[in-house]
């Protein structure tokens, strides 16, 4: 076991070394910048209307927030799917791994060792990014979403999903496939998710259907939409169209199955390394 | 027939297809404990499928192996096992100081160990003086060095070296063959694949030639060699019944300007031979035995299977 947490250290390095992911915490650095700015004037009129009453001025600032959340939660996964995009077929490729792979390690050691790596990785990208979001809502704005913790697990889990789908398809496929399939799921769950509030909002059950069957293939969208849902506010849920709608929230049964998927497509991972020829 | 557990690797008709390519036919092999195995064939052989399949990287389609008495598949066995693969790769943002201890924590060294044995193996490789450079610095020469090194810290039993002198200059290729040696002289078992045929041969024991995932030929370094020997003969005035008469030991004897050529399968004929022309009232003034080069062998045996 201690070999797996010498793959898991040697990973988060190497993870925490790559460009993309300095690339990544830079867009947030700037986007918080801009959104704490952004958030101060905001701050400013508000408090500058007297006739807005209290009870709005804070679903305006929390509506606020939660733009700030989803741009962060599009940052994580981006870079979620780009800094681990080749980890598997490219040191396949460029045989890096051979060295590794002909150490006393089991094949599922060693892939389950770089998967914590990057679980290690991504977790302090959204611990920091997240905080950073949630820190200037209380700090300039004077507010915290509601379940911000839970929030931001889901959006954990959501990466994890993505991180994972990852892995799977690097067992198979050439990095640049993997990408395109990995980002092109996961553009499929996005609009997937649009369908099904456009079809909730509409009434019609069979666009809701094709919005839960993209769902169904790549929970990561539905995931972030769950932790919109539980960060908002009873206002803010009862909104019917927004990027942040909640009217046809995932339920906690779109959790559950993100977390079966996430472990099935882990275990069939694992499962294809240890078979495959490097 | 050896004796057992007196064996590093055993294959029995190892075999490794691709679709419908057929990439290693059958490989049947044996390399004894503490011998320097030289693995030798042209581009596309099988020779990197081959040594893939010993270490576990890739799963023969058929066949089977053992490693010092081993399952090759077994994880556990690795603890036993060196490996340099061709052109070395690693993180490039690791020193070489932290690349060996990364390797050697891999290996189940301790920590106590590798306090000792990183900077031993950076001196036996003769990188000392770049122990904290990036890899990202290093040349192709000291990559395949640190690649060495990586394969020895766990002073492992068995070595498989894949192309080991690749890039290197000739101070670095005698280093290596160097090193070989000194992995001998400790008990180890070295399996070297590599196309510098003249360093294999002053380096190796035993060579086997492969073709098409087959042994086509194999060759005891330091034995006589079967069918190998030229002998070079410069003779005075020699009657016709005598060149005949050499024809019971080679049917291959040219006679030009009075100088004899052959090609005998043993060293144990030639005393005879010399007996014979001596009795024969010829005036011998050079008698030169010539091995053929291994380089020599190679094209012969892989031109003759190619004929075939």
């Amino acid at each position: 076991m201690s070999q797996l947490w010498i793959i898991t250290r040697v990973t988060f390095q190497e993870a925490a070394r790559r460009k993309i992911l300095w690339t990544a915490l830079l867009a947030a650095a700037a986007f918080l910048a801009l959104f704490g700015t952004g958030m101060h004037y905001q701050v400013k009129d508000l408090l500058a209307s007297r006739n807005i009453p209290p009870v709005l001025r804070y679903q305006i600032l929390l509506t606020i927030l939660q733009v700030g959340l989803y741009a962060i939660d599009m940052l994580a996964v981006v870079m979620t799917v780009l800094t681990s995009v080749d980890t598997i077929s490219g040191e396949i490729a460029s045989a890096t791994i051979h060295a590794m792979a002909t150490k006393p390690i089991a094949r599922w050691h060693l892939l389950l060792g770089k998967w914590f790596g990057f679980a290690a990785m991504i977790a302090a990208y959204i611990a920091l990014t997240f905080g950073g979001v949630i820190a200037v809502g209380y700090f300039i704005g004077g507010i915290v979403p509601h379940g911000a913790l839970h929030g931001a697990l889901l959006v954990y889990l959501e990466c994890l999903v993505l991180l994972t789908t990852t892995f799977f398809f690097g067992t198979w496929f050439s990095t640049l496939t993997n990408g395109v399939i990995v980002l092109g799921l996961h553009g499929l769950a996005f609009i997937g998710g649009w369908l099904e509030q456009i079809g909730s909002v509409t009434k019609s059950p069979r666009l809701v259907l094709v919005g839960i069957l993209s769902s169904v293939i790549m929970p990561s969208e539905a995931i972030w939409r769950r932790a919109s849902y539980v960060m908002q506010s009873a206002i803010g849920r009862s909104l019917d169209f927004s990027p942040f709608a909640t009217r046809s929230a995932p339920s906690v049964t779109m959790v559950g199955y993100a977390a079966a998927y996430l472990l099935v497509v882990l275990a069939l991972a694992l499962y294809r390394f240890q078979r495959r020829d490097l | 027939m050896p004796i057992a557990g007196s064996l590093a690797i055993e294959t029995n008709t190892l075999r490794k297809t691709f679709g419908n390519k057929v990439a290693v036919r059958g490989l049947s092999l044996q390399v004894r404990r503490g011998e320097i195995f030289g693995f030798l064939g042209p581009n596309g052989a099988g020779k990197s499928t081959s040594i893939k399949m010993l270490l576990g990287l890739v799963q023969p389609s058929s066949g089977d192996a053992r490693i010092l008495d081993c399952p090759y598949s077994s994880v556990e066995v690795r603890r036993r096992v060196g490996f340099l693969p061709e052109d070395f790769r690693f993180y490039d943002w690791l020193t070489a100081s932290e690349l060996l201890d990364l390797h050697g924590r891999l290996s189940g060294l301790t920590a106590d160990q590798l306090k000792v044995r990183v900077p031993a193996y950076l001196e036996l490789v003769g990188l000392s003086a770049q122990c904290d450079l990036r890899l990202r610095g290093f040349s192709k020469g000291m990559l395949q060095r640190i690649g060495l090194a990586q394969a020895l810290i766990h002073e492992p039993e068995l070595i498989f070296l894949d192309e080991p002198t690749s890039g290197l200059d000739p101070m670095g290729r005698h280093l290596v063959r160097d090193i070989i040696r000194q992995q001998r002289a400790r008990g180890a078992t070295v399996f070297l694949n590599s196309h510098l045929l003249s360093e294999v041969e002053i380096t190796c024991d035993t060579v086997v030639f492969i073709k098409q995932g087959e042994v086509i030929a194999t060759r005891d370094l330091h034995s006589s060699p079967e069918g190998e020997i030229h002998v070079a003969i410069r003779v005075g005035p020699i009657a016709s019944e005598a060149v005949a008469g050499l024809s019971q030991w080679t049917s291959n004897v040219q006679l030009a300007d009075n100088r004899i050529t052959l090609s005998t399968s043993s060293m144990d004929v030639l005393p005879e031979i010399l007996r014979h022309l001596v009795a024969a009232r010829v005036d011998v003034y050079e008698f030169t035995p010539q091995h053929l080069s291994l380089e020599d062998s190679f094209l012969k045996i892989m031109g003759e299977d190619s004929g075939s």
